[in-house]
């Protein structure tokens, strides 16, 4: 799992963090994440966005606040979550335990030319999230660090926020479907049945 | 707020603020997601009060909108309490709803609209409806207490029946007495 940078492999860290997920949903942040997300394997159960940036945190509290028995994964990148902190007081306050976010951090902007983001340069989002007062933070940078990750977001015990150094390296794209009300519309399915389209 | 800041809410006497609680209780709203402003204050009360409604007190009100797309896709009716200022910083995030065609019903209390005091809430309160209309968004005003019910009624049917963002708009005008920082 680990690449020549020294850095996590992010398609292979998403792979295990999502091995037996059960009936956990998926939200991934728009860009990498959502390959990443359809590469491991595209399902009704994943809402890989196509834009948004700077809401995937949230969707997931409105998700995991109106399905408190499932669990809510988010996974997304460090610059979509830097331009939501806010966010981070909310869910944190909200203490929504079937919630996890898991930052996949790179420390660059990956779909626009790969600039350096605020945690190229110290910005702390961990220590961010911990000062917010969520339940459980976890930094994962190395791989034996994350079977730790994988049982910490399969638990029920959060919010969790989880950030992991992941290798700036570019992976060959793996798009999902591009139509949004198909991908709202089967994860409703997914979840209430086909109630979900006469309700 | 400031407490030189002139603050406008209903009179305690208004009883629309009860009639958009009981709309909320009627179309099944679970999520209320919120920046408080003090024309919804009498409202915000109740949905507190209420243990079937989940009430999330928002950092920027464009939080509400991707919590709105989370909600809806496990299943729950949500609506977004908030001032014309806060519409401002919706506008993007409004995109979750055109790309997924998710419900968005929003109450908007206006500022910068009918007798303002404030000079830095008239550039959004003048832009509010036009804003929202750019991003989809059908927009129906109320300026008399007795518009509020059937204008808000419209606004979550229309949002959960067609799959848009829609807005009430809360004139400023219905807004009433000027309070001066007082409860």
């Amino acid at each position: 799992m680990l690449t020549a940078s020294g850095k996590l492999e992010r398609r292979e860290l998403c792979r295990a963090v999502l091995t037996d997920r059960g009936d956990m949903l998926v939200i991934a942040g728009l860009g990498a994440p959502a390959w990443d997300i359809t590469a491991v394997g595209d399902c009704a159960e994943n809402l890989p966005l196509w834009g948004g940036m700077g809401g995937a945190a949230m969707m997931g509290l409105g998700l995991a606040l109106a399905q408190p028995s499932r669990r809510v994964l988010v996974i997304t990148g460090d610059g979509e979550m830097l331009m939501g902190l806010g966010a981070l007081a909310t869910i944190a306050v909200t203490r929504p335990p079937n919630l996890s976010i898991l930052v996949q951090d790179n420390e660059h902007y990956g779909e626009t030319g790969m600039q350096e983001t605020a945690t190229k340069h110290g910005v702390d989002l961990v220590g961010m999230a911990r000062a917010a007062g969520f339940a459980r933070t976890m930094l994962v940078t190395k791989p034996e660090e994350v079977p730790a990750l994988r049982t910490a977001i399969h638990a029920m015990n959060g919010p969790l926020f989880a950030l992991a150094k992941i290798d700036a390296g570019t992976l060959p794209l793996v798009l999902p479907p591009r139509e949004g009300a198909y991908l709202q519309a089967r994860m409703r399915e997914a979840v209430l049945g086909k109630a979900a389209h006469t309700a | 707020m400031q407490q030189d800041t002139i603050e406008q809410r209903p009179d305690a006497a208004a009883d629309w603020p009860d009639q958009i609680y009981d709309l909320l209780k009627l179309h099944n709203i679970r999520q209320v997601a919120l920046v408080p402003d003090a024309g919804h204050s009498s409202l915000i009360k109740r949905c507190l009060a209420d243990n079937e409604m989940k009430v999330v007190t928002l950092t920027t009100e464009e939080e509400g909108v991707a919590m709105m797309a989370g909600a809806w896709l496990g299943g729950d009716r949500s609506v977004l309490l908030m001032q014309s200022s806060g519409v401002g910083n919706c506008i993007n995030m409004l995109t979750l709803s055109s790309i997924h065609r998710t419900p968005m019903p929003m109450i908007v209390t206006m500022r910068g609209d009918f007798g303002e005091f404030n000079p830095a809430q008239i550039a959004m309160g003048n832009a509010t409806q036009t804003v929202l209309e750019a991003m989809g968004t059908l927009v129906k005003r109320a300026d008399n207490p007795e518009d509020v019910a059937a204008t808000v009624d419209a606004t979550l049917r229309m949002a959960f029946n067609t799959f848009r963002p829609t807005a009430t708009l809360l004139g400023q005008r219905l807004l009433g007495a000027k309070t001066f920082g007082k409860d």
